[in-house]
């Protein structure tokens, strides 16, 4: 008991030391959790005593990878899954049997048994679904060009296993070992052929009826109890259960609980069932991690270091070198390619299953295995490395080429007047109300998805961080007029503020702020025109109100013109007083009440203090 | 039977009393159409489109409104300078107010003596007036006498009554008499 708790702890201190250190170096939480990993195993601080226990938890905690694409399904309508069939068949397909074959053919060349090479190639092959999807979600990229291929390919590789699980038994010399299969594919192993096939399939209809009309009026009667641990539970159930029920008949799990997902993305309960999941995917996957983390034998590299480091970096290129091929002929540009190639150059935490599993049947020899291991694991570390190397300095270099050229092909059309910031739902919807009445303007955001977009809908887009300096000068910012910020870090506001009054002083600014506290930091620093982003929506929803219970439009559309000027009037008054702290609390009741006196008085019949509109108390008593 | 029109225009129509009951009179009337304009387009834009179709569904419109500053509110203005558009309602091809009657229903703080060539406001509700019998004389409309309710600040329940009744009368009369008996003026 102590054991486990002490346990806890120290995955968990680890975790929290380590992950958010590494998302603040924009290296992503997978590598932060392996790094834990790497810190708390056997060869760091050794709070994990071999390989073998971390090779224990990373089993167990593998659950987690089914999980997630139970809720990746979920997210996915099956009309969409349809449409994916082309990405999964063709892209998925050759990127398995190309790596397989390659590898296959490079280690019979250096004069490996083809036996092994042939289990090699298969399971080298595959990609961590774990690493590449947690992280494309991180990045918010699993509707990028690049992430839909990748989730492609990765869910081919699911398939795949099921073909791979019954390779490599035949590769057993003379059939005799045959026997001492212990069994990856449960009771199935020893049916006939054809039973076998029908028990998948019973099984995977037996998943779709499920979630059509079974898991639907269950998770109903559960929920109609009012118990939310035992709608978590339920749900943990129908996970559970598929994932037995798949490999029962010798399937992926990972596959069957997509499978439901998808099944189960139309269903009401699809945000229940997303919420109550997510937290045990997160912690099971980031346990997963930590125990790849800690199974990397660092004895065995040290001693074959320049062995396996080539081998690991061999395997990586190799890798990347067929997804860069195959991302070539599907058209992607060369930045969405390299991480679509880069991101899916690791190897797959189910080649730990292929390798206990052909070294159970004496494919390997137990060297081989310990080899592979260390391998896999040095490649899902240093995948994540990779990509951040791309993501932060190779990416942008090239948007920046991107950008220069684009800038030069420019320089003919005539420059625009106005510079935005920043496109997402506030930015897009301004840039549209100018576009309509004939106002073109220069846009910068760095979504590259984004970009891409407004490039093909004929906007002036450059990719990249507004508080470049040579960013805006290739927006053009000396020949333009205003400069509008639509994003909504304050921070970056600040700075791009600051860039703007020191390098282009003629420039007028108009920036969004979130709120007054940072309207008085922008007023600080000079800035005349900002705009509270909630100010105008929520007094034009409290226009509908007043009008919904009775109130006479015109009126309160005044009145509402009024609220708002003075709302920016007082905050220019509470400005002045912000700093004294006492005297600005005082004022902002002072001012409230005013509020409240000028609208009660304005609603009430006796209004004649404030409002002389049309008809004044003393006019009528003449 | 006559489909009246009746453009109402006041900015604070929650406090006058006298064109509540006025509204109130001649609002369940069948065929008696009103548009309240300060309802309708409390920012000043206006549909003109619609405005346009409604006008040329009925054969006698009112303009009732308070009477600011010698005129009507300004959102009332606004609408006769965007729907009375030309080539619709004047001008080449803008026949499509020809032979409507028209007039105006108006409220005033000052009384019907103070109108007058002795009184305080030195000319007649229907010299003040001049501006819309002209629009209604240039659109070839029939312009009628305005309907009036003076002192409005002091008037007393039983009056207000009695004028609200005048105005459903005149309103009927209107939308139902075979001929309109009332003169108008029609450029010929």
């Amino acid at each position: 008991m102590n054991g486990f708790l002490i346990n806890a702890i120290i995955f968990i201190v680890a975790a929290i030391i380590c992950v958010p250190i590494a998302k603040r170096l924009g290296m992503g939480s997978v590598l932060g959790y392996l790094i834990a990993g790497i810190l708390i195993g056997p060869y760091l601080l050794g709070f994990i005593e071999d390989g073998n226990q971390g090779q224990d938890i990373m089993h167990t905690t593998e659950f987690g990878v089914v999980m997630m694409l139970f809720l990746i399904g979920l997210e996915l309508e099956p009309k969409n899954l349809w449409k994916m069939k082309d990405l999964i068949l063709k892209v998925g397909l050759s990127q398995v049997l190309n790596t397989a074959a390659l590898i296959f053919e490079i280690s019979i060349l250096i004069g490996v048994n083809w036996r092994v090479g042939l289990a090699v190639g298969l399971s080298m092959a595959l990609s961590s679904t774990a690493i590449v999807l947690q992280s494309l979600k991180e990045k918010h990229q699993m509707d990028s060009n690049s992430g839909r291929m990748s989730f492609g390919v990765l869910l081919m590789q699911d398939i795949a296993v099921i073909p791979i699980l019954a390779v490599l038994p035949l590769l057993v010399v003379a059939g005799a070992e045959m026997s001492a299969d212990s069994g990856h594919g449960g009771f199935l192993e020893h049916q006939p052929g054809w039973v076998q096939t029908l028990m998948i399939f019973a099984a995977i209809g037996l998943v779709i009826l499920m979630g059509r009309y079974g898991f639907g009026p269950i998770l109903n009667w559960v929920s109609k109890t009012k118990l939310r641990e035992l709608f978590t539970a339920s749900a943990l159930l129908i996970v559970v259960g598929i994932a037995f029920l798949m490999e029962l008949v010798g399937l992926s799990p990972a596959l069957g609980t997509f499978l439901a997902g998808v099944i189960l993305a139309n269903s009401p309960y699809k945000h229940a069932l997303e919420s109550d999941l997510d937290p045990f995917k997160g912690l099971l996957l980031g346990l997963f991690f930590m125990a790849v983390g800690a199974t990397i034998n660092f004895e065995l590299i040290s001693s074959n270091a320049s062995v396996i480091i080539s081998l690991t970096l061999g395997v990586m290129l190799l890798k990347a070198l067929v997804l860069l091929i195959i991302g070539k002929v599907r058209g992607l540009s060369i930045p969405e390619n390299l991480s679509f190639a880069f991101g899916l150059a690791q190897v797959s935490e189910f080649s730990f299953v292929t390798y206990a599993f052909a070294l159970q049947l004496g494919i390997f020899a137990a060297s081989t295995s310990d080899f592979l291991i260390a391998v896999t694991a040095l490649t899902m570390t240093l995948t994540p490395i990779v990509m951040l190397v791309i993501d932060k300095l190779i990416i942008p270099k090239l948007r920046e080429k991107e950008s220069k050229n684009e800038r030069e092909a420019d320089t003919f059309s005539e420059k625009n007047k106005v510079i935005l910031v920043g496109f997402a739902h506030f930015g897009s919807t301004l840039g549209r109300f100018l576009r309509a009445n004939g106002i073109e303007a220069t846009v910068l955001d760095f979504n590259p998805d984004q970009v891409d977009l407004l490039r093909k809908m004929g906007f002036k887009v450059f990719y990249g961080d507004a508080t470049r300096l040579d960013l805006l000068h290739s927006a053009g910012a000396e020949e333009a007029q205003i400069l509008i910020s639509a994003i909504n870090s304050s921070e970056t506001n600040r700075k791009l503020v600051e860039l703007c009054q020191e390098h282009f002083p003629h420039l007028e600014v108009m920036i969004r702020t979130k709120n007054r506290n940072d309207a008085y930091e922008l007023m600080e620093m000079g800035v005349e025109h900002i705009y509270r982003e909630h100010l105008d929506t929520s007094i034009r929803m409290g226009e509908d109100v007043l009008k919904k219970l009775g109130f006479r439009a015109h009126t309160i559309h005044r009145l509402a013109s009024q609220f708002r000027k003075y709302d920016e009037d007082a905050l220019k008054v509470l400005f002045q007083y912000k700093n004294d702290r006492e005297e600005y609390i005082s004022k902002v009741k002072k001012q409230i009440e005013q509020q409240e006196l000028l609208l009660s008085g304005e609603l009430s019949k006796k209004f004649s203090l404030n409002d002389q509109a049309w008809d004044s108390e003393p006019m009528k008593n003449r | 039977m006559r489909k009246v029109l009746i453009i109402f225009a006041h900015p604070k129509f929650e406090h006058s009393d006298v064109n509540f009951q006025l509204i109130n009179a001649v609002k369940d009337l069948e065929n008696v159409t009103i548009r309240d304009l300060y309802e309708l387009y409390p920012d000043f834009t206006i549909n003109i489109q619609e405005e346009q179709e409604i006008l040329f569904e009925h054969e006698v419109v009112i303009f009732q409104h308070p009477f600011y500053w010698y005129s009507c509110p300004p959102l009332l203005k606004q609408w006769i300078d965007l729907v009375l558009e030309f080539g619709w309602a004047y001008g080449p091809g803008g026949v499509y107010l020809k032979n409507k009657y028209l007039l105006n229903a108006i409220t005033s703080g000052g009384s019907q003596e103070v109108y007058s060539h002795e009184g305080r406001n030195r000319f007649t509700l229907e010299e003040f007036l001049r501006p819309f019998e002209q629009t209604a004389y240039l659109c070839w409309m029939r312009y009628l006498p305005p309907f009036h309710i003076g002192g409005t600040h002091q008037i007393q329940v039983d009056e207000l009554q009695r004028k609200a009744r005048a105005y459903r009368e005149l309103v009927l009369q209107l939308r139902d008499e075979k001929e309109i008996s009332i003169p108008y003026l029609q450029k010929t």
